[in-house]
């Protein structure tokens, strides 16, 4: 973009650049290619997405402790979502492996901020603006690695690859009890503090869930804001080359190799500062959690949410967290599910047939997610009441 | 050397209930391109048929009633989930597979319950010997039950009717619906054989210890199985599944002794590395078609 802005200065004066020359009473009229390349390129979307944020802070207050754990949690596994989708969605690299990069995460920011001299290990480095970069520097590491054994693998074969990772990471986060606690018992989690003050106590500027909420909501408005960057630049133009036509990509000089190993540690940086601040909200993690099944979870949000969409997979992870407390509801709405596990059916039953159902159901009937229901929606009160 | 033999025995035994399951999966594979991960959930419904129908028709008539269900299950699934989906990109598919998948499982467990399920098998952990070797009766079973039934499967490839009809939908889908063959009939009657051998293949990893509910997780091995054969390479998933098997059975009994910083339970995860290792030196697997590409 730099590139054609400076073209356009020095070359053909007349074409105007930069957001200012805005013809008033025309808001879709674009002028300049900066203004066709923003991020929020219409009034409504300016208007709409300035509220949902102001919403979600005011949150904060309005809702009880209870429900503000959820959403953050919910906010987390946002940010790791929207990582799989920049390998997955748009760069077409199927992974099932995004549990073992959670993983890394979670142990590199448990090590680094628990207490020295412990059982298990621990640096003391308690300060969120450390650990956090270094959770996620670590797992893209760990998926820098990984990718040259990717670019040479395509498709279901790739898919089948990651998911032994998950296996084998499983394997190796059991056995290496210094660092994990061992399965079963765990350890502590990562502790947030930002300049000596602790993020995860009440204190002055609200309640732990409340201070953990507005922390969490805060960086996934940074890495949301991130990824649609990403998505327009030149690299996230390469990706989606690659993700349509990889030969083709090649062909027109994309770098595959690069490309491919820049999609994985992207991904899996989102996914290590997923993971370090996944458990943070719980303070403790246990090795047995990061198996096939969250794998096929973040698979889910990303596809019920929205293939290659920031949005969609923010869409998709509040979703599925939202699904639990929603099943929990159920026995005092229809007594026949029971909330006791040893009868059936109980609501762990129920929720998840309910995950396997909804791929199933989103993919065949809607395979844009909850984001292609959005534009569904958008498109139909556009020409309202003309609309056919 | 009476030990890694029957070391090796037990692997071959494993190793060819691995090689049914791969079986299915490439026959899946060879019929509609895609990965099915919905093979878990049948060999777990399988096994479980088994169970409960085994005390109404005796062992033998439940195993053969148990494949033919679980072969109707598997046709449902394809008619109702795959079908639509003619088209569309393989790893949706894939994907879906993978919903069908958790969601016979949640079913299959409520059969289950809490408990270890028995298959009510005659072999139990009985042995027999063989010269100077001492191997489970199940071992033998396990190998010669699947060697019928490949011999049966590529006889049916070979000879049949039907079977030609697959080779030919495997090899072009359009050349072979143009030449008269009913390309849902092949994707359905792939879908079927797939069904029937994760059953078989469910009841024998239920003999002995009995299933439970995380007893599924076994059938993921058959997937490291076909990618170490080749994933469209029907002899390479029985050569593979074997290779597993035997992989795993000698580190379950070797490596405690000679590589124990590998930690417990790595035998678990062997046929994973293989794959890995596999996959370094051959990225098409053992005997898979290199895929040329025209753009």
């Amino acid at each position: 973009m730099t590139e054609v802005k400076s073209a356009a200065d020095t070359t053909v004066p007349d074409i105007p650049t930069g957001r200012s020359r805005r013809v008033r009473g025309r808001p879709l009229l674009y002028t300049s290619y900066a203004q066709d390349m923003a991020l929020l390129d219409t009034p409504a979307k300016r208007i709409s997405t300035g509220l949902l944020v102001v919403l979600a802070f005011s949150l904060s207050v309005l809702l009880a402790d209870r429900s503000l754990e959820v959403l953050a949690g919910a906010y987390v596994l946002a940010i790791g979502a929207i990582g799989l989708n920049i390998v997955t969605g748009y760069a077409g690299q199927v992974s099932l492996g995004h549990a073992f990069f959670v993983a890394i995460g979670a142990y590199t920011a448990a090590a680094l901020s628990g207490p020295p001299g412990g059982d298990t290990i621990g640096y003391g480095v308690a300060e969120i603006w450390i650990w956090l970069p270094a959770a996620g520097l670590v797992a893209a590491a760990a998926g820098v690695l990984v990718a040259p054994l990717a670019t040479r693998l395509r498709g279901l074969y790739l898919a089948i690859v990651t998911l032994g990772l998950v296996f084998l990471g499983e394997h190796v986060f059991k056995e290496w009890q210094s660092l994990t606690g061992g399965p079963g018992v765990g350890r502590e989690a990562a502790v947030p503090r930002l300049f000596g003050y602790r993020l995860n106590e009440d204190g002055p500027l609200g309640t732990k869930e409340q201070v953990l909420y507005l922390l969490m909501l805060v960086l996934l408005v940074a890495f949301a804001v991130a990824a649609r960057n990403l998505a327009r630049s030149r690299v996230g133009r390469a990706f989606a080359a690659i993700r349509d036509r990889d030969i083709a990509a090649e062909v027109m000089g994309v770098p595959l190799t690069r490309y491919k190993v820049l999609a994985f540690g992207i991904s899996s940086f989102y996914a290590g500062c997923a993971g370090g601040l996944l458990y943070t909200i719980s303070g403790y993690v246990e090795p047995g959690s990061f198996s096939l099944l969250m794998s096929v979870q973040f698979i889910a949000m990303v596809l019920i949410g929205g293939v290659a969409t920031v949005s969609g997979a923010v869409a998709g992870a509040l979703f599925i967290s939202l699904l639990q407390p929603l099943t929990r509801a159920l026995p005092s709405l229809v007594p026949v599910i029971s909330a006791d596990t040893t009868q059936t059916p109980n609501v762990f039953q129920v929720e998840t047939v309910l995950y396997g159902l909804l791929i199933v159901l989103f993919l065949v009937f809607e395979p844009r997610g909850l984001f292609g229901l959005w534009v569904r929606a958008r498109n139909y009160w556009k020409t309202w009441p003309f609309s056919y | 050397m009476k030990g890694l033999l029957e070391t090796v025995i037990r692997g071959l035994g494993n190793g060819s209930v691995y090689a049914l399951l791969a079986l299915g999966f490439v026959i899946i594979y060879k019929a509609t391109r895609v990965i099915s991960f919905a093979q878990p959930a049948l060999m777990l419904a399988g096994a479980v048929a088994v169970s409960y129908l085994a005390e109404v028709t005796g062992f033998y008539g439940a195993v053969l009633l148990a494949a033919l269900l679980i072969a109707g299950v598997a046709l449902l699934i394809e008619r109702v989930a795959i079908r639509p989906m003619v088209g569309r990109p393989v790893f949706v598919v894939a994907i879906i597979t993978l919903g069908i998948d958790v969601v016979v499982r949640v079913v299959v467990n409520a059969f289950i319950g809490t408990d270890v399920r028995q298959m009510g098998d005659p072999w139990g952990f009985g042995q027999v010997s063989i010269g100077p070797l001492v191997v489970q009766q199940r071992w033998l079973a396990m190998l010669a039950v699947t060697a019928v039934l490949v011999a049966l499967l590529f006889a049916f490839f070979r000879y049949t009717k039907y079977g030609l009809a697959m080779r030919a939908a495997a090899f072009d889908q359009e050349t072979a619906l143009a030449q008269g063959v009913s390309v849902g009939m092949v994707f359905a009657l792939s879908w079927g054989l797939a069904g029937f051998l994760a059953a078989i293949a469910g009841m024998f990893v239920g003999t002995g210890q009995g299933i439970e509910q995380m007893t599924w997780i076994i059938a993921l091995k058959a997937l490291p199985a076909i990618i170490v054969g080749g994933l469209d390479s029907l002899g390479g998933a029985v050569i593979g599944g074997l290779v597993v098997g035997v992989v795993e059975s000698l580190f379950q009994s070797y490596q405690g002794e000679y590589a124990p910083w590998l930690g417990q339970n790595f035998a678990v995860v062997t046929p994973y590395v293989v794959m890995l290792v596999v996959l370094l030196v051959r990225p098409y697997g053992l005997f898979g078609t290199r895929e040329v590409e025209r753009v």
